[in-house]
């Protein structure tokens, strides 16, 4: 199994426990659509398993070993928000350089144009500002890919694009996905088996 | 074909900021140039294109609710009159309303429910709009933080409904809606234009709104480059009548999910004649000069001097 989450609990409040001993497990060579009703989970779900929070019971474990708790993640999330994501006051250059030195290989795989790089995020598109967040997870250490809702804010063909970009290099470096998304068809097209959020 | 009244009607619509570059320099950054609309009774007009290419601007534009460095040029129209600034203050929330992108437009701090009743609405509207999107009595006393992505969608379908709105334009309704959702929220407008008022519908769920709208108008770069018959949508490529729609419509998944190269320029950068030609696969010489003027076309619009 290449990611495994082992009963994984999680609440944000007393009140609520969004994920209730759910279970998950993806093969090397997969790449799995996790599908559900919007507010149900799921980006809840990638945070932890990129390990941006800790569930409260259950483990994540990458390659069978727990998902390290310094350093750099070998699992990246990748979500719909990238102006989010991006330091509005940093040249985009230095945000992409920030937590490593991406080559001239990846950036044109990327479609990223070097004048970009001296623009601040707001002189960017959507679609532009997502190929920095991509490029900036492709870290030489990124064994697996989250994308949660990666394109939901983008235009048709800038969504294609950015799909096709990616599963370019996925492909290329044999990396793990796991892709949330509302789209049963973009699911279809790209993935090769599809989980129900409900059914877990 | 029975004569509706237009709602709305946007000419020639353009829109400016004023930037600050490095302290003292100002420039002026158009990002809106040679837009048109138009929004009959009973109709959804559906908005189509780029992100950035201006949809939410338009939506700011016809509210009156731009940022204060923004400056507009062109002729709105709504009723027969022409859409001042005063108006727009009158019917404002009223007449012309918005269904904002998200919930963020709510008030986290207060209930749901005083927050639809408003200013303008009464205790009763609200609840006749509450029992019409299936909104429970616990609801009311809810914060914007306990509801579901669908249970907002309805929220904010409320807030537009509940003052007798004419012009109801809806940003991005369905992005992070469940298909089923999303579907149930485009129902519900298909009814409110059925009773007789006019939406727009700005989306990039384009096949959800080919299922739903009348019409569609299709955006580039800040002005719109086709206005067609939603049914053209429908049949694809060879019905429609610009290179970017067809573009649109082959980049879906369910329509081979092949986006054609290069990315929309930048506004301080636009090129020079029309502004598709530098992804265009049939330009030619003539598209790289000169302004290329809107044409009608077997019953719509297109922005192309090639478009047969
Ligand atoms: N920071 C937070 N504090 C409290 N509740 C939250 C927070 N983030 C998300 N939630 C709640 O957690 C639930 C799941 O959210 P999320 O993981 O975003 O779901 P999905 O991705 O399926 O839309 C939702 O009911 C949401 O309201
Ligand atoms: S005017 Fe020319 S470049 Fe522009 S869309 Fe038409 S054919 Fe393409
Ligand atoms: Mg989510």
């Amino acid at each position: 199994m290449l990611l495994e989450a082992k009963n994984i609990t999680f609440s944000y409040t007393k009140k609520k426990t969004i994920l209730d001993n759910v279970s998950l497990g993806i093969e090397k060579g997969e790449r799995v659509a996790l599908v559900g009703p919007s507010g149900c989970g799921k980006s809840t779900l990638s945070q932890i398993l990129a390990g941006y929070m800790k569930p409260d019971k259950g483990e994540v474990y990458f390659d069978g070993k727990l998902l390290p708790e310094k350093g750099y993640c070998p699992v990246q999330l990748i979500y719909q928000h990238p102006e989010k994501a991006i330091n509005p006051r940093w040249k985009l250059g230095r945000t992409l350089t920030e937590a490593w030195e991406p080559d001239q290989e990846l950036l044109d795989d990327m479609g990223i144009e070097k004048e970009w790089l001296t623009r601040y995020p707001i002189e960017l598109s959507g679609g532009e500002m997502q190929r920095f967040c991509i490029a900036r997870a492709m870290g030489p250490d990124t064994k697996f890919v989250i994308a949660d809702e990666m394109t939901t804010m983008l235009d048709v063909i800038t969504q294609a694009q950015i799909w096709e970009l990616l599963l370019h290099i996925v492909d290329k470096r044999n990396l793990g996905m796991l892709v949330v998304t509302h789209n049963p068809l973009l699911a279809e097209r790209i993935c090769t088996r599809v989980i129900e959020f409900d059914k877990m | 074909m029975e004569q509706k009244k237009n709602i709305l009607s946007v000419k020639n619509l353009s829109v400016s900021f004023k930037m600050y570059d490095k302290g003292l320099e100002q420039k002026d950054l158009k990002v809106i140039s040679n837009l048109n609309i138009s929004v009959q009774e009973g109709e959804i007009l559906a908005i189509a294109g780029s992100s950035g290419s201006g949809k939410s601007l338009l939506a700011s534009a016809i509210l009156g609710i731009l940022p204060n460095n923004a400056s507009v040029d062109g002729i709105m129209t709504y009723c027969g009159m022409e859409l001042t600034e005063e108006l727009q203050k009158k019917l404002r929330g009223k007449e012309i309303a918005l269904v904002p992108q998200s919930v963020a437009y709510l008030d986290p701090l207060m209930h749901v429910g005083s927050q639809v009743v408003g200013v303008r609405g009464t205790l009763e509207k609200m609840r006749t709009a509450f029992k019409r999107y299936e909104l429970s009595k616990e609801v009311e006393t809810m914060y914007p933080f306990q509801l579901s992505g669908g249970m907002a969608r309805r929220i904010l379908l409320s807030t537009a409904v509940i003052g007798d709105a004419r012009l109801i334009v809806a940003d991005e309704p369905t992005p992070g809606l469940s298909k089923e959702m999303a579907k149930d929220a485009m129902g519900h407008l298909r009814t409110l234009a059925d009773e007789g008022r006019g939406i727009i519908l700005i989306t990039h769920d384009i096949d959800l709104a080919f299922e739903y709208a009348d019409r569609v108008a299709v955006f580039y770069a800040g002005t719109t480059v086709e206005t067609a018959p939603v049914e053209d949508f429908r049949n694809g490529p060879e019905s429609l009548r610009h290179p970017y729609s067809k573009a649109l419509w082959e980049a879906l998944p369910q329509n081979g999910f092949k986006p054609i190269p290069g990315t929309q320029p930048y506004a301080g950068s636009l090129p020079e004649g029309c502004l598709f030609w530098p992804r265009c696969p049939v330009r030619t010489e003539a598209c790289m000069k000169g302004e290329i003027p809107s044409r009608s076309l077997r019953g719509g619009e297109v922005c192309c001097i090639h478009a047969t």
